[in-house]
């Protein structure tokens, strides 16, 4: 029976490599040649900073093919290191959480070479840029309401109130040290129950407003905190660190002019901007794709 | 300003290249599970003892739920489509071997000794009689694990967007474009219908000798 | 890798027995779901399948409704139901009812067709009434068949009710999917395991249940 199976997996592997090569729209899986494979991981933000970089590379005559929406670090992380992926979005500080988790940079300078020290041999970090966009604990009006939360409150102050409340992120927030690990170990937070959403988007908005979590891990650079009159608490004990997105590069798979494009992409892209671009797509439901070329063209990068 | 059949850019394909992966990412593992399952079927009718350990074996396979065997293979096989396409032909294997064994042993004792006195061997008796006469047992199986192919390769979306028209349901999510996921739903049920249809066409075509009622099961 | 590793590291992790996250709880909102799911399949399919059966008609509109509830896919309903209706039970039960329907339905009106039309006919000729001659004749005969098709669709619901966890719901489906995007296989193999026990255990539940409830004479091999 074993051998069965594993016929059917040889007769669907082979028929289906037998395809591929015939045909054009589907991307082979390794990066090849002198195509370089922009990946993202599966929320808006993501996908978008992805068009951004890959427009910006095919401006300089480079060959692209985009994987989007793939799924959390702990997928990517794996892709982009076998060569997969050549190159990814990251936020610098919950990549270096994930790589290790008692590091605690007090600048973005040193968040970077704390990530260089433990990154696998064959990737390297691009310039920062001066973009943040930062996981959160952020709570509810009602919920900000009912225990006197407001901007300047700091999660801390849920010390005796996570108990009764749900806190809902991403299914992999409930295993990160930048997640329920993190505040249990940095802040002592021991919330009711953690309820599995999405990575910032759709699920944890509508879970929020509908209050069927009271708290929840919303990116800083949503534009639904600000609409829905969410209350994003203070992280004096900086669990959230720095979160400057910055490209992670397959080492070798991006020329010297493919990084200078990236660079002169991360010297123009702040905090202001991305919330500005993430709220072309997630609010004014504009193709991430059309969002990065006008930006691009806009900051003469194209 | 978005039409129907617009796709946002990041589905990478336009509406007829998804729905072209999607019977691509269907229909393989059918075929693949056709081929594999018929020298087992025969293998059960000749042995009769090796059918119920086989029954026993495809039926835990198929309790297995689809999601989990994405999964799981993800470790061998990367987010690709034949990590999405193994199960995919292991649930057909599970549907037509029955299908297959139960249209064989259905083939009367007497019509296979009316073929042997013709002078018939086991292999032309195999393929001139008990396979012709299983085809409709054979289309029945084959319809079930069509139809169900077609709608569980949409589940490949989860692991990073292998599920062609089933990663329509993760833009419409995230972009707030429910129509996108209408139009998914919609086009992978109308997928599963005429496939249905065309096989139930191949069987009257295959066996001329029924009678042509409306299709039974 | 060892998928049996795995599973025992996920079954020996006492962290994975108690609280919210625990398999006693998610078991119990696995079968929740599941029976709440076949009861509505069966409170439509079951009345639909005897009358259609006991009077022969509406076959080919039956083989209709049967061919696109299985061609709607299940994954993509919930979606969409998710997108329209928001949380709740409700977006899940639909593409579970949905996929449960057509097997009952449809195996249930066979059941009654087939049935042996002499003793339908003289239970007729004894003067029975109609509802009589179905509920005492007809479907004490058709029982096992009604049996096997409330059976694939009990399967069928099991399994797929892992998929609810993507719209943040309970179930053995969180620990498929919590094991995707944490990357731990202990949970994904802890939930297929689970998943798949379960729908084992429905299998024998139905065999036991027609040994129980089948007519001696009516009882019928494999």
């Amino acid at each position: 029976m074993v051998a069965l199976a594993a016929a059917t997996a040889l007769l669907a592997g082979c028929s289906s490599k037998g395809d591929n090569s015939g045909n054009p729209l589907t991307d082979d899986s390794k990066a090849s040649g002198d195509t370089v494979v922009v990946g993202s991981n599966n929320f808006p933000e993501s996908t978008l900073l992805a068009d951004i970089y890959g427009e910006a590379l095919k401006a300089k005559g480079i060959k692209v093919a985009y994987k989007p929406n793939i799924g959390s670090r702990e997928t990517t992380y794996g892709l982009i290191k076998n060569g997969s992926l050549s190159v990814l979005p990251e936020y610098n500080g919950a990549l270096l959480a994930y790589l290790d988790k008692n590091a605690k940079p007090k600048t973005a300078d040193a968040t970077t070479t704390a990530i260089e020290a433990k990154l696998d041999s064959k990737l390297t970090l691009l310039k920062p840029a001066a973009a943040q966009s930062k996981d959160s604990v952020t709570v509810n009006a009602a919920t900000a309401k009912k225990y006197h939360l407001t901007e300047k409150s700091s999660i801390g102050d849920l010390k005796d109130l996570a108990k009764d409340l749900v806190i809902g992120a991403s299914p992999e927030f409930q295993a990160r040290q930048q997640g329920l690990v993190g505040l249990k170990s940095v802040y002592g937070l021991e919330f009711k129950s953690f309820r599995a959403l999405d990575a910032g988007g759709p699920l944890t908005q509508e879970a929020l407003k509908k209050d069927a979590v009271q708290a929840a891990d919303l990116f800083t650079t949503d534009a639904t905190i600000s609409k829905e009159k969410f209350v994003v608490l203070q992280d004096p004990k900086n669990l959230f660190g720095f979160e400057n997105v910055q490209p992670l590069v397959y080492k070798g798979a991006l020329s010297k002019k493919g990084a200078a494009a990236l660079d002169a992409v991360s010297a123009k892209l702040d905090t202001a901007t991305l919330l500005q671009l993430d709220t072309e797509v997630q609010a004014q439901h504009k193709d991430p794709l059309d969002v990065a070329r006008a930006w691009l063209k806009s900051a003469g990068l194209d | 300003m978005n039409g129907f059949f617009d796709l946002p850019s990041d589905l990478q394909h336009s509406y007829l290249g998804l729905v072209g992966l999607h019977l691509r990412e269907a229909l393989i593992p059918v075929l693949a599970g056709l081929i594999v399952s018929l020298p087992v079927a025969q293998l059960c009718v000749r042995f009769r003892w090796i059918y119920p350990p086989v029954l026993g074996i495809t039926t835990v396979l198929y309790a297995v739920p689809s999601l989990a065997f994405f999964v799981v293979l993800i470790d061998y096989f990367g987010q690709s489509e034949t990590t999405v396409m193994i199960p995919l032909a292991l649930y057909s294997l599970v549907v037509l071997v029955p299908a297959i064994v139960d249209g064989v042993r259905s083939v009367p004792q007497e019509t296979l000794a009316a073929a042997e006195a013709m002078g018939l061997g086991a292999v032309r008796r195999y393929f001139q009689v008990q396979l012709p006469i299983a085809v409709p047992a054979i289309i029945a199986g084959l319809r079930v694990a069509t139809v169900s192919s077609i709608s569980l390769v949409s589940v490949g979306m989860l692991i990073g967007n292998q599920g062609a028209l089933g990663n329509m349901l993760y833009d419409a999510q995230t972009y707030h474009r429910p129509a996108l996921a209408v139009n998914s739903v919609l086009t992978i049920a109308v997928l599963g219908i005429l496939a249905d249809a065309v096989l139930v066409l191949v069987r009257v075509l295959l066996t001329p000798w029924m009678p042509r009622k409306g299709a039974t099961r | 890798m060892n998928v049996l590793d795995f599973a025992r590291a996920f079954f020996s992790d006492s962290a994975h027995w108690h609280g919210y996250d625990g398999i006693p709880t998610r078991f119990a909102e696995h079968v929740g779901f599941s029976l709440e799911a076949l009861l509505i399949a069966a409170a439509i399919g079951l009345p639909v399948g005897l009358v259609t059966g006991h009077y022969g008609r509406g076959g080919n509109a039956l083989a209709l409704i049967a061919t696109a509830g299985r061609a709607l896919p299940s994954f993509g309903l919930l979606v969409l139901m998710f997108i329209w209706i928001g949380f709740g039970l409700l977006p899940v039960m639909i593409p579970l009812v949905v996929l449960a329907v057509p097997p009952i339905l449809v195996t249930t009106y066979e059941a009654i067709r087939s049935v042996d039309p002499s003793p339908v006919d003289a239970a007729r000729g004894m003067g029975m009434p109609e509802a009589r001659v179905l509920f005492q004749v007809e479907v004490p005969v058709a029982l096992p068949l009604i049996l096997s098709g409330l059976r694939t669709a009990a399967i069928q619901i099991v399994s797929t009710a892992t998929i609810a966890a993507y719209v943040s719901l309970g179930g053995l489906g969180r620990y498929i999917i919590d094991g995707l995007y944490q990357k731990n296989y202990e949970k994904v193999v802890g939930g297929a395991t689970l998943t798949a026990g379960l729908a084992l255990a429905t299998l024998v539940l139905f065999w036991a249940a027609s040994r129980l409830t089948v007519s001696p004479g009516v009882r019928r091999s494999g």
